[in-house]
């Protein structure tokens, strides 16, 4: 019989090749309740593991309230709160339905989402758009500005986006993303590079399709005005390049993370959609002039499937300017966090490399035996949400993935592989 | 990383307030010895009735706790921490310990400095970064040691374990592994090797020559390569194989491989191997091995019989012999010894090497003396058979290294043994080692005359394993044994038939 | 990932070696101008002995 240690070693490399080889392309803006069926019903997905209501930490719950008022479930948000105390409003994780989102994550019928489709594999991944900075319901902002804002994007700014990404035939994000890299982001906690590149982009198609140059003007300005504008394009396409990864027998190469506010889960390869949850960590970091520690929400969002696929903390060494941002140390000691990540992760990307450190491909597929083994968590760089709904982003730091999911998720693992 | 020390005060036997401080440095480690040599340098302290500084494995907590160590926050604390452990007649006396032994902790970690360099953290990271490397040297806790040895072994790396405590059928596993790949483990419980004239773990500063050593003691092959320095020679490599290689159930898989890497040298012309007796099985593989070699050999097997060999080999006794023999050059007679004036009529041996405790025993029967020792060669016989005999104590061996560094880097633990000995009137000569070189301690010879006072003792009989380029400096480490009176020998053979001599002309 | 050149001969190839454990046999052999790379070992999962022996069986 072959030694088991080898066959996860194949199986890996598939899963890895697989992660590697998927050709993520933006081709279009939708809307949810046309690509996620069940969203008809009064769903609301949300980012991380599955959580109910009791369990939710503040921010989730006024991000709740505030789409339940936006869908028109709920007059005003006392009403929604209400609505979600009594049960009649159902959740369930973006992940289960091909979907990510940004810190609260809420996903529900009326929101345009775009869509990063993996032309390799053919599957689809959706995001919302980004809200850009400040009281925005990814934080738990929930008031009329917010709400507004929301209406003008799915009114105005989706159907314009949608409209010239077809025109384009739809932007390959892969050699986006590479050039990103060179340019000192790292797609978590910096997006300047691939913001602008994308606007540079898709601004002679918006130009060509917007029914009127105000429109245009206004689409240009909230863009340009969002540094973080693609961290959302870079979390559809790290869904997008993980989703044909899941349920390759054997291997134990990691194909979500991602946290709600409470918990913290991760997903195997092996083990499809089965989530190893543990409480979330506090991000440690740096405040915003005014804030500290004591106003910090756990750990939250999404947002780490740029981690899973090998950007975000992974990719520390192309962005030294996030390594002071988040209070990771000297900006000369970036690459450390890539080199310690390399420890965990089963290869590098050749496609996406890191100048700085010799054109270094970014370590990419996390393998739980290695993050248990050497009891490295990966490092998530993160924006910090205020533990209060609606006040925003009041810092930026490095969360640690919990040990106690992938301690978890090696012995289910074990278990399947057979071994006691 | 820290979590935050609690206290508790209580009323210790003598009726004494103490106070117990325990900080817990959470996922961290950092090596026992070197944990040791911090919990040692507190204790004995003023105000300090008990401290430690330990991994909080279940076996060290229970030490602690036996020791009124453990407080609230050590109970908590989990394998892959730390315990920093005081029990002092004040709280501030207590914390400003943890705090010296935090600052000494935290040198090595201090986080991501600008100057520091990253570090992998398994084998894996390293080879990555250091593709062409060759060897692996281990000296993690033996537990770990073998699954560490194994993944150097698939990355094609020969290795050597320094570490001791390997269960001897995972030493067999992991040696067939290597043979299997043509590559070689030396060790566990390799202290001593030298390699294309670098010196690993305890070794000694010689010459390169023609001499390839093969070596199931780390004394030994320091003993011999010294000797051979003395007269001029050199050695091309000294390949340690642990004390278990030539033993039945590891078979002497290494013990074969070095001989034929040795065979294979083309700087090497004579190979002396060096070992405990080996299993009668196992002696004949060594010995056909050596019948088929093109190179000449000097066997010694410390206690063995008389062995059949072919004419390319010729069998020594002790490691002396073994340098003489090897060198063409004959045994020296020992200067005149002064009598002994004292009323002891026995030799009590206190060794730091246990290959050099094994010789003196051998030399001792071999003058038709009894001996009794902790470790008995073929011949002697073990502590307690028989009162006021010639008695030679290893002090290397796991009685005396329980839980603290072996003796030639920490040679302490031969003050008690020593100083009673002193005061003995049955004992007619005391006989020690001082063992010098790479990684041993910085001066044994000083630390062994700090405890003769001025009153009476039996004669003292050394002998220095070393040579001047070591940093300790043999010529030096002699004349401050001399400054006290001590009897210096040129070999460790040569101070046992010298205290031999001492009291049989008594 | 599986290629297998000719082993290192331990006496003809330069040293070049990897340390796990003591730090003083990196410094010792980098005295010696041996080419030395340590690292910074800790015990498999934190020194969860049920883990460790796990992962041990799962080829890590």
């Amino acid at each position: 019989m072959e030694e088991i240690g080898n066959v996860i070693d194949r199986a890996n490399e598939q899963a890895l090749g697989v992660l590697l080889s998927g050709e993520p392309v933006l081709v279009d803006v939708v809307l949810a309740t046309d690509v996620i069926n069940v969203l008809k019903e009064k769903i609301i997905l949300h980012a991380g593991p599955p959580i109910e209501w009791k369990r939710m930490c503040g921010p989730m719950r006024g991000a709740i309230c505030g789409i339940a008022v936006f869908e028109g479930w709920a007059s005003n948000l006392n009403e929604a709160e209400k609505l979600a105390s009594q049960e009649a409003l159902e959740f369930a994780p973006n992940h289960q339905f091909g979907c990510v989102g940004p810190m609260t994550g809420m996903t529900t019928a009326s929101q345009p989402l775009i869509v990063v489709e993996n032309q390799h594999y053919g599957n689809r991944a959706y995001c919302t758009i980004n809200e850009g900075l400040g009281k925005v319901m990814r934080f738990g902002g929930n008031d009329q500005t917010v709400l507004e804002r929301l209406s003008w994007i799915k009114n105005e700014l989706a159907p314009l986006l949608g409209q010239a990404l077809r025109r384009a035939g739809g932007i390959k994000l892969k050699p986006l993303i590479a050039r990103g890299l060179t340019m000192g982001d790292e797609m978590h906690q910096r997006n300047v590079a691939c913001s602008s590149l994308l606007l540079r982009e898709l601004a002679p198609h918006m130009a060509a399709v917007a029914p009127e140059t105000e429109t245009l003007a206004r689409a240009y300005s909230f863009i340009a005005s969002n540094d973080q504008f693609f961290l959302n394009v870079a979390m559809a396409a790290g869904k997008a390049l993980t989703d044909p990864a899941y349920g390759i027998k054997g291997s134990s190469m990691v194909t979500a993370m991602s946290r709600n506010g409470t918990d913290f889960g991760i997903r195997v390869s092996s083990t499809g959609d089965r989530w190893f949850t543990a409480p979330v960590e506090m991000p440690k970091g740096l405040y915003f002039p005014g804030y500290s520690e004591s106003d910090a929400n756990p750990d939250m969002g999404d947002s780490a499937i740029v981690e899973t696929i090998g950007l975000g903390g992974f990719a520390m060494g192309a962005a030294p300017a996030v390594a002071g941002f988040v209070g990771a140390g000297a900006a000369s000691q970036a690459g450390q966090y890539t080199k310690n990540m390399a420890e965990i992760t089963l290869g590098e990307n050749k496609s996406w490399t890191i100048p700085a450190m010799d054109y270094l491909g970014v370590p990419a597929g996390i393998d739980i035996r290695r993050v248990v083994e050497t009891n490295t968590s990966p490092t998530i760089n993160t924006g910090i949400a205020h533990k209060e709904p609606g006040i925003g982003q009041v810092g930026a730091g490095v969360a640690k993935a919990p040990m106690a999911c992938f301690q978890k998720a090696l012995r289910t693992f074990a278990e399947q592989m057979g071994v006691k | 990383m820290f979590s935050k020390s609690a206290s508790d005060i209580r009323r210790a036997n003598g009726g004494q307030m103490t106070v117990l401080v325990n900080l817990v440095q959470h996922n961290s480690y950092a090596d026992s010895v070197a944990l040791m040599r911090l919990s040692d340098k507190i204790s004995g302290s003023p105000g300090i009735q008990e401290a430690a500084i330990m991994i909080a494995t279940p076996s060290n907590k229970e030490i602690l706790a036996t020791a009124n160590l453990l407080g609230h926050d050590g109970e908590s604390a989990g394998p892959g921490d730390i315990i920093l452990a005081v029990r002092a007649v004040d709280k501030k006396t207590a914390d400003s310990v943890i705090a010296g032994w935090e600052s000494e902790l935290n040198k090595k970690s201090q986080g991501l400095s600008a100057t520091e360099i990253w570090r992998p953290k398994t084998i894996r990271g390293a080879f990555e970064q250091q593709s062409d490397a060759s060897m692996a040297i281990i000296s993690v806790p033996g537990p770990f040691a073998i699954a560490e040895a194994r993944k150097a072994l698939m990355r094609n790396l020969n290795v050597l374990i320094f570490s001791d405590n390997v269960a001897i059928d995972e030493e067999r596993a992991i040696k067939e592994e290597a043979k299997a790949r043509d590559l070689i483990v030396m060790g566990p419980d390799c202290g001593t090797a030298i390699i294309q004239g670098k010196m690993l773990g305890f070794a000694n500063s010689v010459p390169s020559g023609k001499f390839g050593i093969v070596g199931a003691s780390g004394t030994g092959i320091q003993e011999v390569s010294c000797l051979l320095a003395h007269m001029g020679h050199g050695i091309s490599h000294a390949i340690g194989v642990g004390g278990r290689d030539l033993t039945e159930q590891v078979g002497g898989i290494s013990t074969l491989s070095a001989i034929d890497l040795l065979e294979k040298d083309p700087r090497t012309d004579h190979i002396i191997i060096i070992s405990k007796p080996p299993s009668e099985k196992v002696c004949s593989k060594i010995l056909s091995k050596i019948e088929r070699s093109s190179k000449a050999f000097t066997v010694c097997f410390l206690g063995a019989a008389l062995l059949e060999l072919s004419s390319n080999a010729r069998q020594a006794t002790t490691l002396e012999s073994a340098a003489l023999q090897a060198a063409k050059q004959e045994i020296k007679p020992i200067n005149p010894v002064s009598k002994n004036t004292g009323a002891g009529k026995r030799i009590l041996g206190l060794y730091a090497g246990g290959t050099l405790a094994a010789e003196a025993q051998v030399i001792l029967i071999d003058h038709g003396l009894s001996v009794t020792s902790n470790a008995p060669v073929p011949g002697a016989l073990p502590i307690g058979s028989g009162n006021l005999q010639n008695m030679i104590i290893d002090l290397g061996a796991d009685e005396y290294t329980q839980g603290r560094p072996h003796p030639m880097i920490e040679p302490s633990v031969r003050s008690s043994p020593f100083l009673e000995a002193c005061d003995d009137p049955t004992v007619g000569a005391i006989l020690c080692d001082i063992v010098i070189g790479n990684g041993a301690h910085a001066n044994p010879a000083g630390l062994l005359i700090s405890l003769l006072s001025e009153h009476d003792h039996p004669p003292i009989f050394v002998s220095v394993t070393g040579t001047n380029q070591d940093p300790q400096g043999r010529d030096s480490q002699l004349k401050l044994l001399e400054s006290k009176g001590c009897t210096v020998a040129n070999s460790n053979a040569e101070a046992a038939r010298m205290a031999i001599a001492s009291i049989l002309t008594a | 990932m599986n290629k297998k050149p000719k082993p290192p001969h331990l006496l003809d190839t330069p040293l070049s070696v990897i340390n796990v454990g003591l730090e003083t046999f990196s410094e010792d052999l980098k005295s010696q101008n041996v080419v030395t790379l340590h690292i910074d070992w800790s015990p498999p999962a934190g020194g969860d002995p049920e883990l460790g022996d796990l992962l041990s069986k799962l080829g890590a």
